[in-house]
């Protein structure tokens, strides 16, 4: 038991002198996303106002109302970039998605704050978006394999993936 | 006349222009309405973030109301019950980005207090500090860090209505110490735990009647615990515990018995189907009656139909006096049931266990339960 806590003793010592007290959770910002996504070239923030038929089929996709009366998004052509908040258990979870044709991109874990399930931000979780669209009755066209222990945090993905995917389906147009 | 249709002229010519700065005007007004409407929008939005996360205090919970419909053999008591087995309530608060608080209040058996079947339990309190972006500390009291179950035990969360009796009778979940304890990830998928801890007040063997829950615990001999855990492909999940407590009596002199728990499992799903087993060992030095070795495994696939159905079988072998093999001490159990999940926080079980036990006292019959977290 003694060399337990000398052992204890000394992991602690060496990870409180490696490091300060820092804010875990953020792996990239927005606007670094977005600049990733457009190449440097971001362009004007649009807006889709979540009301009537938009609101009740994000209400459905996020399994309760949503707390935000309007989404921003990026766009250029077929290109959109999405960046939404979604709580896993308790805290937010922040996930930018790009949609090209219909399709994921690119899905991101930008802000994680949960204690619990954090395992979702790494790529072999989040690559299995790659290439997922939306089909009949808001389902997404692939299955996504969980984590055992981020139950919460993979269906806050899911449901983000899902709500992007339908939210494009929604936004006009623009020339390129 | 002529005023007239001078005046008419004039107009005429003059309204392009003023049809003009009419739309200049409208537009401009439009201009204003959208942006005090994206202004109002921004404050309520910014008003609803502060009324659910922005006051950094957080409020949680799941319950689950069980009925037991068993019929004894051989002497095993039969059971026809309701039960609301457990009402939990989580609060947490974020006292900033750094430093956090957990906690986790349980009402077992609806009713508390002295000659009552429940019981108030304190089952998490802890602050926890982010070292770095992948390392973390934690101080108070906190679920162990062992088996499928122990740390992630919402109804929802799991098949059958009752827990799996291995890790029940085993691990023995729902197990918690208070102490220090460090996590985080050291590589791509690989994480760690390793904890100091108090331990189990162990009499006669009794490893589940050891916990001491925290109630003034004897701290005469405390606990270390570590766990490394591996989830680099998707849907999967490997991981292992190890325990060492010296002194397992809890006795100030005269006595250093040691007590080792080595416990493995898999958890995997892929497409519909799911995979849960797990393996978990104690080694209680100078344990009599064959209480020196208990061990037990479980072994439970499904299959997911839809989102909504899923079904399960389940094998639950245990043996609590592993350690004398003339002892015919060794339980299985099989189950088999389906969870219907109404909405992905809600969830509607039956199952039906048949058990296999020790002189075949056995209590064969089925569950109905009902679970929710929020």
């Amino acid at each position: 038991m003694k060399r337990i806590r000398f052992t204890l003793l000394i992991f602690s010592v060496t990870l409180l002198a490696s490091t300060m007290l820092n804010a875990r959770g953020v792996y990239q910002s927005r606007e670094a996303f977005l600049e990733e996504t457009f190449n440097g070239s971001v362009p004007k923030a649009e807006v889709i106002w979540l009301s009537g038929e938009i609101k009740q089929h994000a209400s459905e996709i996020l399994h309760h109302k949503p707390n935000f009366l309007r989404v921003r998004y990026w766009a250029l052509g077929s290109k959109s970039a999405w960046v939404l908040n979604e709580i896993g258990k308790e805290q937010p979870i922040t996930v930018g998605i790009v949609i090209e044709n219909k399709k994921i991109k690119h899905l991101r874990v930008l802000e994680f704050r949960e204690s619990r399930g954090d395992e979702v931000r790494h790529p072999f979780f989040t690559k299995q978006f790659l290439d997922v669209q939306l089909e009949k009755e808001n389902q997404l066209s692939k299955n996504i394999d969980g984590i055992t222990g981020a139950t919460l945090s993979v269906r806050a993905l899911k449901s983000l993936a899902t709500l992007a995917l339908y939210l494009d389906s929604k936004r006009k147009l623009k020339a390129q | 006349m002529l005023n007239l249709k001078t005046l008419t002229a004039a107009i005429f010519i003059s309204s392009p222009a003023l049809v003009s700065a009419n739309e200049a005007d409208l537009q401009k007004q439009i201009d204003e309405l959208k942006q005090q409407i994206n202004a109002t929008a921004e404050m309520v939005e910014n008003s609803s973030a502060k009324s659910t996360s922005g006051n950094r205090t957080t409020i949680g919970g799941y319950g689950e109301l069980h009925y037991n419909n068993w019929t004894g053999e051989n002497g095993a008591k039969s059971k026809k019950e309701l039960d609301f087995h457990r009402f939990v309530l989580f609060f947490g608060h974020e006292f900033n980005d750094s430093i956090r608080f957990f906690s986790e209040v349980e009402l077992e058996h609806s009713i508390a207090g002295e000659g009552q079947n429940g019981e108030v339990e304190l089952e998490q309190a802890y602050v926890e500090f982010d070292l770095s972006q992948n390392h973390r500390a934690k101080g108070g009291l906190f679920l162990v860090p062992v088996g499928i179950l122990n740390e992630t035990h919402e109804p929802p969360t799991f098949y059958g209505v009752e827990r799996n009796p291995v890790e029940k009778n085993i691990v023995p979940t729902t197990w918690w110490e208070a102490g220090l304890a460090f996590s985080g990830e050291f590589a791509k998928g690989w994480s760690y735990d390793l904890g100091l801890t108090s331990g189990l007040d162990i009499q006669d063997g009794n490893i589940r009647g050891g916990r001491q829950k925290v109630s003034k615990a004897n701290a005469e001999h405390l606990m270390g615990v570590g766990r490394i855990k591996w989830t680099g492909i998707s849907g999967l999940e490997i991981a292992a515990t190890a325990t060492y407590q010296d002194g397992y009596e809890q006795v100030t002199a005269g006595s250093n018995k040691t007590a080792q728990l080595f416990e493995t499992h898999v958890a995997w799903t892929t497409g519909p189907f799911g995979l849960r087993a797990l393996y978990a060992t104690w080694n209680l030095q100078d344990a009599t009656n064959g209480r020196d070795q208990q061990t037990g495994y479980y072994v439970e696939p499904a299959y997911r139909i839809n989102d909504q159905l899923g079904l399960f079988v389940r094998y639950n072998s245990w043996d609590n006096q592993a350690g004398d093999s003339n002892i015919d001490s060794e339980k299985i159990q099989y189950d088999a049931g389906i969870n219907y999940w109404p909405h992905p926080n809600v969830v509607i079980k039956a199952d039906y266990q048949k058990q296999e036990m020790p002189g075949d006292k056995n209590q064969n019959g089925f569950n109905l339960g009902l679970g929710y977290q929020f």
